[in-house]
């Protein structure tokens, strides 16, 4: 079923585009010249990331942490090794990513961790930037209930995610 | 500045705990070898994420963005009521939400800054409406995850985009979530 979904949108949007005149190659390479940039930018961030986690892995002081935190986060039903994803996803977008890459490989993409991590990706945003982008953009000083409010919607984007998984891949 | 911090974090915490446990060899070696895997990662990813930023550029320039943005518009007049017979930001904020479930992040952002600016009072405190906008735009409703998705083919999936339904279910929840706290919360929080 599954494996209909990315032939289905290509041809959709090709479909779509010739019907409104557009030189769709040219679009294509454009967007992919722009994909190519978007990675390169991120490979600093993704060096100093992954950097760190290597060296908490090695050093023992990531299973400590899941250790202390497992009871509570496996309690309410997230996989304890998410822990690091849960801190860093509202603060910095391609360390999320980086995070987020390091526990599909190490618990394999296809994996009850991986899967989790994957979801919670998609259905997140990075909070503290888009706050700071708006209300920037708008000179706002007084943000009243608007962080603790997307907070929220993360930390239940998070709770979906884990439940969500856990049920659509017994 | 947050990012400062949880790196002095990472690299104190591996430090102390290595030398604790005796170790630092392993924490560096780990060092440089996780600076390579960074690299290796992006270079995983970049095939598919040139793909997909190419596919969106042409849903971009064939309109997809205004066609859906229509078909929202009765539902959003509800979500923000003070301005529902503002065109200027209704327009902007259909076309926000449009951009944002294509996944046109570049294109989205500029949209919903323009809608912003309108719903400012100019006294720098932010409205309900406002923080309404803040709130649906830091909760994603992307309808097509990409970069996800070449993160997963990247690191071997044998179905990279077998999470959708995961996906749609757990950012309608936190969607929902966002939009049912931000109308509570605009009720006790003056």
């Amino acid at each position: 079923m599954m494996s209909m979904v990315v032939p289905c949108i290509l041809l959709v949007v090709t479909a779509w585009g010739l019907s409104r005149g557009v030189d769709i190659w040219a679009a294509l390479v454009e967007g992919g010249s722009q994909g190519l940039q978007t990675a390169v930018r991120m490979v600093p961030t993704l060096v100093g990331l992954l950097c760190g986690v290597y060296m908490l892995r090695a050093s023992g002081a990531l299973e400590l942490l899941e250790g202390a935190v497992a009871p509570v986060l496996t309690w309410v039903g997230i996989p304890p090794e998410t822990v690091g994803l849960l801190v860093v996803r509202p603060i910095s977008g391609s360390a999320a990513l980086g995070l987020g890459a390091e526990l599909m490989n190490t618990y394999g993409p296809d994996s009850l961790v991986g899967r989790t991590a994957a979801v919670m990706l998609g259905s997140t945003e990075t909070t503290f930037y888009t706050v700071a982008v708006y209300f920037g953009a708008a000179n706002i000083h007084h943000t009243r209930y608007a962080i603790p409010a997307a907070l929220c919607a993360d930390a239940a984007g998070f709770l979906a995610a884990s439940w969500a998984v856990r049920w659509l891949f017994p | 500045m947050a990012m400062s911090w949880i790196w002095v974090l990472m690299v104190g915490a591996s430090i102390l705990c290595g030398a604790a446990t005796g170790r630092m060899e392993d924490v560096a070696g780990a060092a440089l070898e996780g600076a390579n895997a960074g690299v290796e990662l992006c270079l995983a990813m970049v095939g598919v994420m040139c793909l997909w930023m190419g596919v969106m550029k042409v849903m971009e320039k064939s309109g997809m963005v205004q066609g859906l943005s229509r078909c929202l518009h009765p539902i959003l007049s509800r979500l923000y009521p003070q301005h529902a017979r503002d065109r200027e930001v209704m327009g902007a904020v259909s076309a926000n939400v449009a951009a944002n479930l294509l996944g046109l992040g570049n294109a989205a952002t500029p949209l919903g800054i323009q809608a912003a600016q309108r719903m400012a009072k100019g006294d720098g405190v932010a409205t309900d409406s406002l923080c309404m906008l803040v709130v649906c735009n830091t909760a994603s409703i992307q309808l097509i995850p990409a970069t996800v998705a070449s993160l997963r083919q990247a690191a071997g999936s044998a179905s990279a985009f077998d999470i959708l339904p995961a996906v749609w279910i757990a950012s309608a929840v936190s969607v929902t979530v966002g939009i049912a706290t931000a109308k509570v919360m605009a009720k006790v929080w003056r």
